[in-house]
């Protein structure tokens, strides 16, 4: 049987010109080029504009609670690691509301590809700050600008340890998708941040405000493997916005920790009842 | 000096000066024979009470004594007050007593505390001599301790004990081998245990029945663990919370012998999304709680209903709200659990009745989250879970598990996750089972397929099918309350969950005293099984409810499902378990109200 492509639906929500449409064609061809069909990848997401990912791509999904895109997809990769597992979702679903789960996930280290579309705004709800707004940024409610220090989630990926963190710019296509191909094959957490500008409600971080500050960590010398040289690399932002691999190392993953895990997916063990009878002497 | 014989299946109380035989009454009012005696252990945290309680009911276990023990802790580790009380007999021993035939007062406090609670002829083993009273034995536990293990002050008061009952400490001994791993620590007992032995004289001859075979000791949460077990669980994750931490730690223990993979979440929330990610893979999974986490896991409730995964959560009540007394026990989360999150979805709510109860119920739970998918929540309390019984060896050939998924062979054409099917219940096949087929779940309300939608003809139609599975569910697996009593007794008492030992030894009390009373005794709360309400609130004299809380949420619920109105409510809500002594006494003051 020749394997199935992964493949784009036409309809979506998102807005004319959204940085979710190159995102997606770029998730696609990696995904395409990797030669993982359909069916052997879930895509866990939270709520949002970006979180309605699986609903446009013929991916298994799981399309569950804002900020709890990554829980779930830990619980899949425990019962069947035979699945790809990619988890998707926006900024403020991902650093706001998920900011515990991700916290204690780069600690896991679970073998999973994680794409945060990070357009430094809420879109669903229509233009409030997330936690990677700038300050200088004034909106409906941060009437005098934002109140609190952005997020730089590359520097708390890094500082945290995280065997993968990247940063890729949608305007960027062709990079991002090679982005995407080495997260997919890492072993290990893998974070990709995607800068992405809002057209409708994100008008400071537009496409031209990024196309004139990124540049290619790649291109300028640096070692995704030297790790003080990636956090500071990872405090590089303004007027210079580096983008690529900003570290990358091989440990132990989350499924590693478990003897109680071989080669066999839980989902494909046998059970039957009597199997735990023997527990019962415990008992006398 | 009394003497207590074990002679025919009854307890015998035996004046030796006199030389009479008399039937004891173990003291309750009116004169009624409870076949048990009742021991109350009593210290500081950090004194390991829970290791002396241990050991005692399974040496008395396995002396054939059917054993009760509960515990009554606070939330800290050193200091405070705890108690421990181990009840053992002949018969079934289901619930608590309130009185005392020995006090085992590692402290003080102890004496001060629970000397109104002993019998009139009971014991009091403890170091002070001036605890007052002819019963107080003294011990100097301290000092032996200190000559041996000064942290074995327990074991020296439990050598003490058994010796006062008459008994063999040949079991304790075997139990101490087990319970401790090192075999030094395993040797300074032994010899603590000796010591406190020879240190005390017999008061009781305490003739041991025997063996029990065919019985378990266990408590409440390896109950639920081992139900779980039986059930093939294969992944359970949770955040530690008082008082359903032990499941967690039960299952941990088991991981290597076919157990689930156990994860510590970060938080509640965590918890009971991962679990569903799990169950989405195909696997079973569960999570536990108590209520203040179960109000995390509020809007994961609603996920698993509009995705329709199949999920176990264990919710252990303790009283609220907020942190409220988290060691205690209570039954203030029923409507909450009923009523839990945001919009309307079916799931099913099990409350366990005892330590047997919640094994079978937590098998039971996973049958039907998979085969109706959704949320079952077995609702359990500190009482249950903490508490200790010897009960009847669990018949694993009953069990079969039945996962309900459908098998590749069967699929024809593009799987859909939420094909309209006429009982509301869709062929479930979980991500990656199906070759060349993909699986769509949605938190929005989604089609057919799993896609999102905002169509209100297809949001209508979701919501009828999902509500529809309950139809089926209270069709073939609602199960009825229990009926204890005479079909024609003049009062009916209903209780759910945990308080049935405590509701069954009132009915038992009040028998002997010439009221005729039956018992319902409810596992299934939701959906709530009407039938035998109907019929036997038919023509009682007055229909009394029983519950650990303040609100008399059963009897609302009950009043909601089918207009029946309790005629009187009993109600508890001090952080403490009902006695059947208790329920008696105050059944007899509304009835005579």
């Amino acid at each position: 049987m020749s394997r199935q492509e992964v493949t784009v639906s036409k309809e979506t929500a998102w807005c004319p010109g959204c940085g979710n449409f190159p995102l997606r064609k770029a998730l696609a061809g990696a995904l395409n080029e990797l030669e993982l069909s359909p069916d052997k990848v879930a895509m866990f997401t939270g709520i949002g504009q970006a979180a309605k990912m699986p609903h446009y791509l013929n991916v298994n999904g799981f399309n569950g609670l804002h900020g709890r895109s990554l829980p779930p997809a830990i619980g899949m990769r425990m019962a069947n690691h035979n699945i790809k597992v990619i988890v998707e979702s926006g900024d403020g679903c991902t650093y706001g509301e998920g900011g515990n789960h991700i916290l204690h996930n780069i600690r896991r280290n679970p073998d999973l590809t994680h794409l945060v579309h990070d357009n430094q705004i809420y879109g669903l709800t229509k233009g409030q700050a997330s936690p990677t707004t700038g300050e200088e940024m004034r909106t409906p409610i941060q009437t005098e600008g934002i109140n609190a220090a952005p997020l730089n989630p590359i520097k708390f990926a890094v500082g945290m340890g995280a065997s993968f963190a990247a940063r890729g710019f949608v305007g960027e296509m062709d990079h991002l998708q090679e982005l995407i191909k080495e997260a997919l094959n890492h072993r290990g957490y893998a974070l990709i941040d995607i800068l992405q500008p809002c057209v409708s409600f994100n008008k400071i971080n537009t496409y031209q405000w990024y196309k004139e500050r990124v540049f290619h960590l790649e291109e300028d010398g640096h070692d995704p493997s030297d790790y003080d040289e990636a956090f500071r690399r990872a405090r590089e932002w303004g007027e210079r916005i580096p983008i690529g691999i900003f570290y990358r190392e091989e440990k132990e993953i989350f499924r590693d920790r478990f003897s109680r895990l071989g080669d066999t997916p839980l989902v494909e063990e046998a059970t039957s009842p009597g199997a735990a009878r023997e527990l019962i002497d415990d008992f006398r | 000096m009394w003497k207590f014989t074990f002679l025919k299946g009854i307890w015998e109380q035996e004046d030796i000066i006199n030389n009479i035989l008399v039937e004891s009454d173990t003291n309750y009012e009116g004169g009624i024979t409870i076949n048990s005696f009742n021991i109350l252990i009593g210290g500081e945290a950090g004194q390991g009470l829970k290791t002396v309680s241990h050991i005692l009911g399974k040496a008395l276990y396995r002396m054939g004594f059917n054993v009760f023990t509960s515990r009554d802790f606070m939330s800290r580790i050193r200091g405070g007050h705890n108690f421990d009380k181990v009840r053992f007999g002949s018969e079934d021993i289901i619930g608590p007593a309130d009185e005392v035939d020995i006090i085992v007062a590692l402290n003080e406090e102890t004496v001060v505390r629970h000397r109104d609670e002993l019998k009139e002829d009971g014991v009091i083993i403890t170091e002070k001599k001036d605890a007052g009273g002819e019963n107080v034995v003294e011990i100097p536990a301290g000092k032996i301790a200190g000559e041996i293990n000064p942290k074995g002050i327990n074991t020296v008061y439990l050598g003490a004990l058994i010796k006062i009952l008459g008994l063999d400490r040949n079991e304790c001994e075997k139990v101490i081998a087990e319970f401790f791993e090192d075999e030094g620590i395993v040797d300074d007992n032994y010899r603590l245990l000796e010591q406190g032995y020879h240190e005390v004289e017999e008061r009781y001859e305490v003739a041991a029945p025997g063996n029990n075979e065919k019985r378990i000791y266990l408590d409440g949460k390896d109950a639920i663990g081992l139900g779980a077990m039986a059930a093939g669980v294969k992944f359970y994750t949770a955040y530690p919370m008082s008082p359903s931490t032990g499941i967690m730690n039960y299952l941990a223990g088991k991981q290597r012998d076919g157990g689930p993979v156990v994860e510590q979440a970060e938080s509640e929330i965590g918890a009971i999304n991962m679990a569903l990610g799990a169950a989405y893979g195909g696997v079973r999974a569960m999570t536990g709680t108590s209520g203040g986490g179960f109000a995390l896991m509020a809007e994961g409730m609603g996920l698993a209903g509009i995705t329709e995964t199949p999920l176990v959560v264990a919710e252990i009540q303790r009283p609220g709200p907020a942190t409220g007394l988290p060691t205690r026990t209570e039954q203030g989360d029923l409507q909450f659990v009923i009523n839990v999150s945001q919009g309307e979805f079916p799931l099913v709510v099990l409350a366990p009745r005892d330590q047997e109860d919640a094994f079978y119920q937590t098998f039971r739970a996973f049958n039907l989250a998979e085969k109706y998918q959704l949320p079952v929540v077995i609702l359990g309390d500190q009482f249950l879970v903490d508490s200790s019984r010897s009960v009847e060896e669990f018949d694993f050939e009953s069990l079969e598990i039945e996962r309900h998924l459908l098998s590749p062979a069967e699929q024809e054409g593009e799987y859909k996750r939420y094909e309209i099917t006429a009982d509301g219940i869709s062929p479930r096949a979980y991500s990656g089972q199906l070759p060349g087929q993909t699986v769509l779940v949605d938190s929005d309300e989604h089609d057919e397929a799993g896609h999102i939608t905002e169509s209100a003809e297809v949001r209508k139609a979701m919501v009828d099918k999902r509500m529809k599975k309950m139809d089926r569910l209270r069709e073939e697996d609602l199960q009825e309350p229990e009926y204890t009593g005479r079909e024609d007794a003049d009062y009916l008492l209903a209780g759910w969950g945990s308080t049935r030992g405590p509701l069954l030894e009132a009915q038992k009390l009040l028998t002997a005293e010439g009221i005729s009373a039956g018992v319902l005794s409810f596992a299934d709360v939701w959906p709530l099984p009407r039938q035998e309400l109907e019929s036997r609130t038919e023509g009682v004299v007055k229909f009394i409810t029983v519950e650990n809380n303040a609100t008399g949420q059963f009897a609302n619920l009950v009043r909601q499902e089918t207009g029946i109105k309790a005629d009187n409510e009993i109600l508890k809500y001090d952080g403490s378990p009902f006695s059947g002594k208790e329920i008696t006494r105050r059944v007899k003051e509304v009835i005579t109200q």
